[in-house]
């Protein structure tokens, strides 16, 4: 809903507005803000949830073994990210490895994951955003502008102009977005072949996949790839088109959803050939993952280890309804190499909810709690964003220079992606070059380019599967027992970022499990130090650049900030107005028929 | 989404006889996935083929009615009072047009927590309060022309309604009385899985769309309110390693390509469909493809299914019984499948023919 509560602050006139639902996301989030109409800023906005579902409660005392069927169920469109996270937790709560082969069948499913799902959220959900019926809507001149602007890549995307684009990002009748629509079905069937089902995969075990690997697995993933590449060749020059365009016609929109740079990605890929999923060699698989691990503050690298990112992990309250665990059990005081695990880190957290009335007058507003990365160079708690996950795998990949399989390479100041020869172009490659900032649209570029990321690393995969196949090895699972006490934790992306597992188990159950997905990273309130969290600071101080005056604002720029973080919600958030004199309350104008709405 | 389709300048009917039965020619979708959900279903659907989501909207199945979907993860307004509007109609019987409830996730017991809720959808326009789902339900059921439970959470309760849970969960019968029926007479229509088969859902709506357009009579379902002709067969009868079941040729790990029934599978006496349907587009599953069955379409999902990964009890004794019967045919085939493996022994290149042809020509 969108109402309207002029207020007096300060000598600003500010305009209180909110959204509640957000569409085009999965899960149930909604924005408040204050806005300065007369300066174009948004100068407040604040985030709380709206469900609580209660898998940590639920999940003690049953099967280790359920974790991964359980977990998947977190979330719908990435919950073969949970199980795979889980695998690798209960792998090293059972010490064990996966076969090679399961491995780079994992690695093929999670790839063709990415792909999916990047690409049906950028083209379906974020798109829509960009699209000629909304920017007519929104900014009539810029859209005018852009049907004077030549497309630069035309020539091999195919669209004379970047209005010509626009009109192909309309719903259900543009062509790239019924085209991605279909693209979708052939990635996810790749994935069906690897993980048995989309979304949450029939075939995996902690100890490997049943997933009946003959030559035919390969053949038939491989041929869909080759079939997606003309998709990607064709959408990652007009993705840069699009994103160009903005800069150019709207000078100041790179502040748009800008924060800064605090990324964190928690790797993905494992190595069969380094990866034995014990805590004490954690960080040296964890670098030689094909997503390199690693936290950037102000555009430093300050960590690769997977050891320094599981320790730093903090679980603030502050705005959520919970009660403390402070006085609760300490399931683990030090880590396998004998660190110390602080009481706010996932492994000692104990779940208590208080379900309560939501108070958005500085008491609890959200059932999402606060993660935070301690650095312990500095004593504070960041609050790291995901920036919807693809900027920050290749931010940190860049940047640590690991990963190079002649289809990937990274550089150290970017990623260079080779692509194979396809039915409509010969081999191309890009390279993702590290941007200036962290906001919006570079969120939104990151994320094509990841899905090119996908691509190549998949054929890197299915080289090193078939591999296998012909050298006879089809042994795809390890056959494990579980110990009565035991303590894992697992480290992968989800597509939209960082995730993390973490498991104690007592009398062969599960004692306490809790999984940290990154909406919570992004969509955290503001915790117990009076820290915002990544989407109100992110959206606290952007600029307006919609045309429409205060009176029929529709928070387009608002929106595109927001969803740049790829936002999933199956735990909520909203967005609270701060204090103030209601003056005024009433519905905004919308979205006309014409736009689809 | 409110697809008109005459908004994009097509012209509807033509020459095309539409809806000639006595129904409706226009519908809404109202869909919420605010229940206890992971919007899984919602994203399943948009996998779906057999029929897609556009083939539904776009109105390219004939006889079929306008359809105008509203669903939080495709619509394409930015949200809010856009999206909402049409469910305040429909709840103040504004609509003018019958709709069809879509219902996608657990319901929660909103009376055990105080003034706290576990899940809302957008707030009350007069008080700026969350509205529950719960509400919601309560509003718009009584005035819907079906309702239909997308996903296993919304049908029985599922995942979060296992042992232990803070929420209370449930499925929609169990919210809204197993006797509930909607404005045209028809059940709460069950279309459990977890997630939905895409096209199971798909196929279902369709039905109960020319269900609305008078072109189909009244939809079958089972006592659990399951659509008949997708879940009247068990996971077992539609998998292709039940031929191993009948050999008594089990896997003893996941390894293994024959039948699971001993590592944890439950097909045998699952209702559902998907291995013979496949994922989508015929391809993935579960055991067909390796993966245990764990029953996540049933009402006693998942507690009943539980260690997923332990052989079900009665799972020994059945395959216990039927092993001796299983090792004798598997080795009767055995020779006769080696039999079969040779060529007649008439098929040479000796200078002689030997195939029983008795020729008139010289030789």
């Amino acid at each position: 809903m969108v109402v309207q509560t002029p207020v007096e602050q300060k000598a600003r006139n500010l305009v209180s507005m909110s959204w509640d639902p957000i569409t085009r996301i999965v899960g149930n989030l909604g924005i408040y803000t204050k806005i300065d109409f007369d300066n174009h800023e948004v100068v407040e906005c604040k985030s709380t949830s709206s469900i609580f579902r209660g898998y940590s409660v639920f999940m003690k005392g049953k099967d280790p073994r359920d974790a991964h069927f359980i977990t998947s169920r977190i979330c719908g469109i990435c919950g073969d990210n949970h199980a795979t996270c889980s695998v690798y937790a209960q792998n090293m709560a059972y010490g064990i490895n996966m076969p090679p082969l399961a491995e780079w069948i994992y690695n093929l499913g999670e790839a063709a994951e990415y792909m999916f799902d990047h690409s049906i959220f950028q083209d379906n959900l974020v798109f829509v955003d960009f699209c000629e019926q909304m920017v007519r809507e929104t900014n009539p001149r810029l859209l005018e502008r852009a049907e004077r602007t030549d497309a630069p890549h035309a020539n091999i995307h195919g669209y004379r102009t970047i209005a010509d684009i626009m009109r192909a990002f309309n719903p259900f009748t543009g062509e790239i977005y019924k085209e991605a629509l279909v693209q979708s079905r052939v990635t996810r069937e790749m994935f069906c072949l690897m993980e048995g089902r989309h979304v949450h995969p029939s075939t995996l075990y902690p100890g490997g996949t049943g997933t009946v690997a003959t030559p035919q697995l390969f053949t038939d993933y491989m041929i869909r790839l080759v079939r997606f590449l003309d998709f990607v060749k064709k959408a990652v020059p007009l993705n840069d088109d699009v994103f160009n365009f903005f800069y150019e016609a709207l000078p100041g929109y790179e502040e748009v959803g800008r924060r800064r740079i605090l990324l964190g990605c928690w790797g993905s890929f494992q190595d069969p050939a380094v990866c034995d999923y014990r805590y004490q060699n954690m960080e040296k698989w964890g670098r030689a993952m094909f997503v390199t691990p690693g936290v950037i503050v102000d555009g430093e690298l300050v960590t690769t280890s997977l050891v320094d990112i599981n320790l730093g992990i903090r679980i603030l309250l502050g705005s959520s309804y919970y009660d403390d665990w402070e006085n609760e059990e300490t399931f683990v005081s030090r880590d396998p190499l004998g660190n110390p695990v602080d009481k706010r880190h996932p492994w000692n957290q104990t779940t208590i909810p208080k379900p309560q009335k939501r108070d958005l007058e500085g008491g609890k507003y959200s059932w999402v709690m606060s993660p935070r990365w301690y650095d312990k160079r500095t004593g504070s708690h960041l609050a790291l964003d995901t920036g919807g996950g693809a900027i920050a795998r290749l931010w940190t990949t860049a940047l640590a220079g690991l990963v190079d399989t002649g289809y990937v390479k990274a550089t150290g100041r970017s990623v260079e992606i080779n692509l194979p020869k396809s039915g409509a172009f010969p081999e191309m490659q890009f390279e993702w070059k590290i941007p200036q900032w962290s906001n919006a649209i570079e969120r939104d570029r990151a994320r094509i380019y990841f899905v090119a990321y996908a691509a190549a690393m998949a054929f890197f995969f299915l080289d090193k599967a078939m591999a296998r196949i012909r050298s006879g090895d089809v042994r795809t699972f390890q056959e494990f027992d579980v110990p009565d006490e035991a303590i894992g934790c697992g480290f992968h992306e989800a597509v939209r970022g960082v995730l993390s597992h973490h498991m104690v188990i007592r009398d062969g159950k599960i004692a306490n499990y809790h999984p940290y997905p990154p909406t919570p990273w992004n969509g955290s309130p503001t915790d117990s130090l009076g820290t915002p969290g990544p989407y109100e600071d992110a959206v606290m101080g952007s600029p307006i650049f919609e045309e429409n005056g205060r009176d029929h604002f529709k928070g387009i720029d608002i929106m595109r900030a927001v969803r740049s973080f790829d936002p999933c919600l199956p735990c909520g958030v909203h967005m609270y107005l701060g204090d103030g004199q209601v003056l005024e309350r009433r519905h905004s104008p919308t979205l006309g028929v014409a736009a689809g709405g | 989404m409110s697809t008109d389709r005459g908004m994009y300048g097509q012209v509807a009917g033509g020459g095309v006889p539409r809806a000639a039965g006595s129904g409706v020619d226009e519908v809404h979708i109202l869909w919420t996935s605010e229940g206890m959900s992971c919007d899984g279903d919602s994203v399943s659907i948009t996998a779906a083929m057999q029929p897609s989501l556009e083939d539904v909207v776009l109105g390219l199945l004939p006889g079929l009615p306008t359809v105008h979907l509203h669903n939080k993860v495709l619509d394409p307004s930015l949200g809010g009072d856009e999206f909402m509007r049409v469910f305040h109609q429909a709840a103040d019987g504004a609509l003018g047009v019958p709709f069809v409830f879509v219902v996608e996730g657990s319901i929660p017991n909103e009376k055990i927590n105080g003034d706290g809720y576990w899940t809302s959808m957008g707030n009350d326009p007069a008080t700026g309060e969350p509205i529950t789902l719960n509400q919601w339900i309560d509003r718009l059921a009584p005035k819907a022309w079906a309702v239909v439970a997308i996903g296993t959470c919304a049908a029985y309760g599922g995942i979060h309604a296992m042992a232990g849970n803070p929420t209370g969960a449930m499925g929609l019968c169990d919210y809204l009385g197993w006797d509930f029926r909607s404005t045209a007479g028809i059940p709460i229509v069950n279309v459990p899985g977890c997630p939905v088969q895409p096209d199971n859902f798909m196929e279902t709506l369709t039905w109960l769309l020319y269900q609305a357009a008078g072109l189909s009579p009244m939809i079958p379902l089972d006592d659990m309110h399951r659509p008949q002709w997708l879940f009247g067969k068990t996971v077992h009868e539609g998998c292709d390693r039940a031929g191993y079941y009948e050999q008594a040729d089990f896997a003893s790990d996941y390894n293994s390509p024959k039948c699971q029934v001993k590592i944890g599978c439950w097909g045998p006496v699952v209702n559902c469909n998907v291995t013979k349907r496949g994922w989508m587009g015929g391809i993935g599953g579960c055991p067909n493809v390796g993966g245990i069955c764990i029953g996540c379409t049933m009402p006693g999902f998942p507690d009943k299914f539980m260690p997923f990964m332990d052989e079900p009890p009665g799972g020994a004794l059945s395959s216990m019984m039927t092993t001796p019967y299983g090792a004798l045919i598997r080795r009767l085939r055995q020779i006769t499948n080696h039999t079969v493996n040779k060529e007649p022994r008439w098929r040479h290149n000796r200078p002689e023919l030997t195939t029983g042809y008795n020729p008139r020509w010289p030789r």
